[in-house]
């Protein structure tokens, strides 16, 4: 769910949908909310009457018949793992590929290999070969971006960590797009599959990784391999979603037109939808890459070489400014892979074909490249990076200085602040959530999805709600709960207030959208220690480090909506006398519910995404269980409950989001 | 937009000057020392230890351990190490799939115990590290300066109101940390008839993080925590007294009322490791050290920043005695 860049073409406001508020629709609308008001009003004097009733609770150390037979499950699958011939000749095979594949490349670009002390390509052979590679598929301005960014991460003192982790990020990814593209494709012509796979990838990337990372290594040991396979879960779904999106959004005209004709099913495919929905794929490699970069800490747990294992490290003595240094350079690599990927997408679209003098300066840079890579093949100096971490370590100094400020001289004010919002919104809503029965509650969530969803979002919510009964932790999930709709409410305020900003103003968006970009890769384990320390262990930490992590995507949403709305309509608003605040809230925001409804449906997938975070700052409940169970083993079976309610609360928020959406006017969007 | 490009005459120069730079390149850039000329024959000659896995388990008294003994191993055994950062869990999986060969730290844990040695048979005991580890509730440095009787349990009830917080929902609060760890603290707070709820920090990193800040802002806090540790000796929190522990107090989980035990902490190495009985095996089976030892180490990884190699080698040179001690029994 790193939807780092907001190109994302389902974001896209299909045309100028002028709002012509038809009458009836009119008074629709007012009454939705009245009827809304009325439902949260009745459950608040319920709730008044029945409060501390069947709230199912269930304290930490406990443990339901379902949490102690999923442990005995695992027991099972461990104790039997060097006998059963599945493992011996179809696990143990994946393995071995993968462990070789990764391997490989760590001998290309990372590791001493083939009895050399250092890598086949050093240091000025990978940039070479990035900057050549760049410019052959974008343009001359990301090859030098990507230059420029890799020589960073030699200056920061992490080359080879870098390395390690681009090699990993690069075999994760090859193997996500081998398998992903044609799983996509297919999702994209069978409507039956495409119903098939998407619950499946909603579940792949909702299910918190802690919960099977140890599994994992039962299966395929440790190693590349299990680091490798927990990345692709991660990161193989944007890349089937993607590309079914964008073989379902070639017009129907073109495939009759190419069907009356006589094509064959394989011409079609390759003459007409691959072809026409090329930007998209690529679009969906840029998400699939985003998304592997973001499990480069997790993976380290079990592991896997590269940046991840500094930060990891410097957590363990909170050495905020080494975890920092190490969290830019991942942040540098999906920045300048972001821009290199977006910017091949865009050119896809030109036809290529410029002649001789193109195909000679492929040839020469080419060549200048091959040199590249001989000399830092031969020659010490080309292939390990030159001097020592200078910058690395002013940058170290400066976040540990920063840090220290925030500790001493911000906390107090800080405090104040999650003490407000603590009393005032988490508490009240959060006694509303848990202290009522659970069959209120079930019945208030039913009641609301009807109302705003439909019959369907209903069914499913009810269905979502009883499995979340069934996993034994359902007082922990309204909890969870309550502070994911605060994270969310907090998500969207920001993404109106800097999406209106930065889609109004170029000059702020070229500005904010960096930092958008590092909020969304700087791995969330760096500035847990500075939140810490403005915030201390509470569940408001948890809120504001998933704030961070969701309000880009949700603001980058928003920007391009604002953005969509066509110049005139807002030329005649101004011509007319409207102020600039008449334009923003007459006009702008209201022609781009669509997007609106797409950054709160976002924002919330993104703001689960951190629950297991939270759970590492104070937030207990569901993230908490998850973090317990991966630490202990008698825990194991309820951190995996509480990881399927996790992937519940996000199903059956995502649906009644999607079906309101749908109901409220709104063309239907995919979620990316 | 590559404008350069529509105009063929520009472009060619362009060209031009391509192939010159990397003829200039490749003239020019042809000096300084070459790939593998200087390296100085570090690489062959294992010796007959071989390879050797240790699963570094993630805080730093364990990475201290995990330092001596492969500087050690590679220094005087001549083995390959292959450090493999894993928690506990995974790591005692590897010993059954030959991945790790030992761990050199283990706090308790018998439901592992039962799992892998019991059950599995996979793993087998390598004895003590010599290290004591002692689990139980601290407050920073200045409370107990501050209020001397608040170290015993009896007076927590009447500071507790200093303790609320935003989380403790109107009780005091008492901060628990790592999941890994073993707490009886849910069942402590009920069968003492303590005013205080157990807020789960989730982290080592968030209780740390919390006591440096209660010290330094002297705010009141109550908390998990655990030694040998190396933020004791930047911040010397103060052991609350609870119930003495006594054997099988702590038998019923429901009905805890004592104090944690103290645990001995020890090695587990994998059955096949033991069984092979080479160098390696028989450094992890001798290596044996002090609470005070591995606090230094850990202080060099920690708070001087030293790398764990650079640690290592700084307290291996510093007690040569207690190596030689080591290597005479293996």
């Amino acid at each position: 769910m790193m939807v780092t860049t907001a190109p994302a073409a389902p974001a896209a406001p299909t045309s100028t949908a002028i709002p012509a508020a038809p009458p009836t629709g009119l008074r629709r609308h007012l009454g939705k909310p009245f009827q809304v008001v009325v439902v949260l009003a009745v459950w608040a004097l319920v709730w008044l009457v029945t409060r501390g009733r069947d709230t199912l609770s269930l304290s930490p150390a406990d443990l339901t018949p379902l949490h102690r037979w999923l442990n005995d499950v695992n027991d099972t699958v461990g104790a039997n793992r060097n006998t059963s011939p599945i493992f011996l000749y179809f696990f143990n095979e994946i393995r071995a590929a993968i462990d070789a594949l990764v391997t490989f490349i760590q001998g290309v670009i990372s590791q001493p290999s083939f009895g050399r002390p250092v890598p086949v390509l050093g240091w000025l052979g990978v940039v070479a070969v990035v900057a050549y590679v760049s410019w052959v598929f974008a343009n001359w301005r990301v090859a030098l971006l990507a230059a420029g960014g890799f020589v960073f991460l030699g200056l920061q003192g992490l080359w080879q960590e870098s390395m390690d982790t681009l090699a990993l990020t690069v075999a994760a990814v090859a193997i996500s797009l081998l398998f992903g593209i044609p799983l996509g494709i297919w999702a994209g012509l069978s409507d039956r599959f495409h119903r098939f796979v998407t619950p499946v990838l909603d579940f792949m990337q909702t299910m918190p990784t802690f919960v099977y990372l140890a599994p994992l290594t039962l299966l395929f040991l440790i190693g590349p391999a299990s680091a490798t396979i927990a990345t692709l879960i991660y990161a193989m779904p944007p890349a089937i979603r993607i590309t079914a999106h964008g073989i379902r959004s070639v017009p129907r005209s073109q495939i009759e037109a190419t069907d009356s004709l006589g094509a064959t099913g394989w011409q079609t495919l390759t003459g007409v939808l691959l072809p026409l929905s090329k930007r998209t794929i690529v679009l969906g490699v840029n998400q699939t890459i985003m998304a592997a970069l973001s499990m480069v800490t997790i993976a380290a747990l079990i592991d896997a070489p590269g940046l991840g294992k500094t930060v990891i490290k410097a957590l363990q003595t909170l050495d905020v400014g080494t975890a920092f240094n190490a969290g830019l350079a991942i942040v540098v690599l999906a920045i300048v892979l972001d821009r290199v990927t977006t910017a091949a997408s865009a050119r896809v679209q030109q036809t290529t074909g410029r002649g001789g003098v193109r195909r000679l300066l492929v040839i020469g840079l080419g060549a200048l490249a091959v040199v590249g890579c001989y000399l830092s093949y031969t020659y010490v100096w080309a292939a390990e990076f030159p001097g020592g971490a200078g910058l690395g370590s002013a940058l170290a100094r400066g976040a540990d200085a920063v840090t220290t400020w925030a500790q001493d001289d911000l906390s107090t004010a800080t405090e104040a602040l999650k003490n407000i919002v603590t009393f005032a919104l988490l508490n009240p809503f959060q006694a509303l959530l848990t202290g009522s029965p659970w069959w209120l509650v079930g019945a208030v969530i039913g009641t609301l999805a009807a109302l705003l969803g439909g019959l369907r979002a209903a069914v499913t919510t009810v269905v979502c709600v009883a499995l979340l009964i069934g996993t034994g932790l359902w007082q922990d999930s309204m909890t969870t709960l309550a502070m994911t709709i605060v994270a969310t409410l907090m998500v969207m305020v920001l993404g109106v207030v800097f999406g209106v900003w930065m889609g109004r103003n170029r000059h702020v968006d070229r500005i904010i959208r960096p930092i958008l970009d590092a909020g969304q890769t700087m791995p969330a384990f760096v500035y847990l220690v500075p939140f810490l320390a403005l915030f201390s262990a509470s569940r408001f930490t948890a809120i504001v480090a998933a704030v961070v992590f969701a309000a880009p995507i949700s603001i980058k949403i928003i920007a391009d909506g604002v953005r969509g709305v066509s110049a005139t309509t807002v030329e005649a608003a101004t011509a007319a006398g409207s102020s600039t605040w008449q334009v923003i809230t007459k006009v702008q925001l209201p022609m781009t519910r669509q997007s609106l409804t797409l950054a709160a449906n976002q924002g919330l997938i993104y703001v689960l995404a951190m629950v297991v975070v939270g759970g590492l700052v104070g937030a207990g409940a569901l993230g908490y269980d998850v973090v317990a169970g991966f630490s202990q083993g008698n825990l194991y079976g309820k951190g995996l409950a509480a990881g399927i309610a996790i992937v519940l609360l996000g199903i059956m928020l995502d649906r009644i989001a999607h079906a309101a959406a749908h109901r409220s006017g709104t063309t239907p969007f995919k979620r990316t | 937009m590559r404008l350069t490009f529509h105009i063929p005459a520009r472009s060619g120069r362009i060209a031009g000057a391509v192939t010159a730079a990397t003829i200039a390149l490749t003239l020019t850039a042809c000096g300084g020392a070459k790939v593998g000329e200087s390296s100085g024959g570090s690489s062959a000659a294992a010796g007959d230890c071989g390879t050797f896995n240790l699963a570094v388990n993630p805080w730093v008294g364990y990475e201290a351990d995990a330092a001596v003994v492969a500087y050690v191993a590679e220094k005087d055994l001549n083995c390959k190490v292959n450090k493999k950062d894993l928690k506990e869990e995974i790591a005692w999986q590897g010993f059954g799939t030959g991945e790790v060969d030992a761990v050199l730290e283990n706090w308790g844990h018998d439901d592992l115990k039962k799992k892998y040695i019991d059950e599995q048979k996979t793993a087998v005991a390598a004895g003590s590290t010599g290290n004591t580890g002692v689990i139980g509730w601290y407050v920073p440095p200045w409370m107990a300066a501050k209020y001397p009787d608040i170290t015993d349990w009896n007076n927590l009830n009447k500071y507790a109101s200093m303790f609320k917080t935003s989380e403790s929902g109107g009780k005091g609060q008492l901060l628990d940390g790592d999941p890994s760890y073993v707490t009886n603290d849910e069942a402590l707070v009920k069968n003492l008839k303590l005013d205080f709820k157990v807020v789960y920090a989730g982290s080592e990193t968030a209780l740390i993080q919390a006591f440096r800040q209660a010290e330094s802002k002297k705010t009141p806090l109550l908390g998990y925590f655990y030694e040998p540790q190396w933020f004791l000796s930047e911040v010397k929190l103060a052991k609350v007294t609870l119930p003495a522990y006594t054997a099988g107090c702590d038998a019923d989980a429901e009905k805890v009322a004592c104090d944690y035990p103290k645990y001995d902490l020890d090695k587990i190495v994998s059955k096949k490791f033991a069984d092979a009985n080479g160098p390696a095996y028989k450094l992890v089976k001798a290596f044996n050290w002090s609470n005070d030892d591995q606090n230094v180490v850990a202080k060099y990884i920690a708070e001087d920043k030293m790398s764990p190699e650079d640690a290592a080698k700084k307290w291996v040179d510093a007690n040569p005695d207690k190596v030689k001690a080591w290597l005479a029994q293996s």
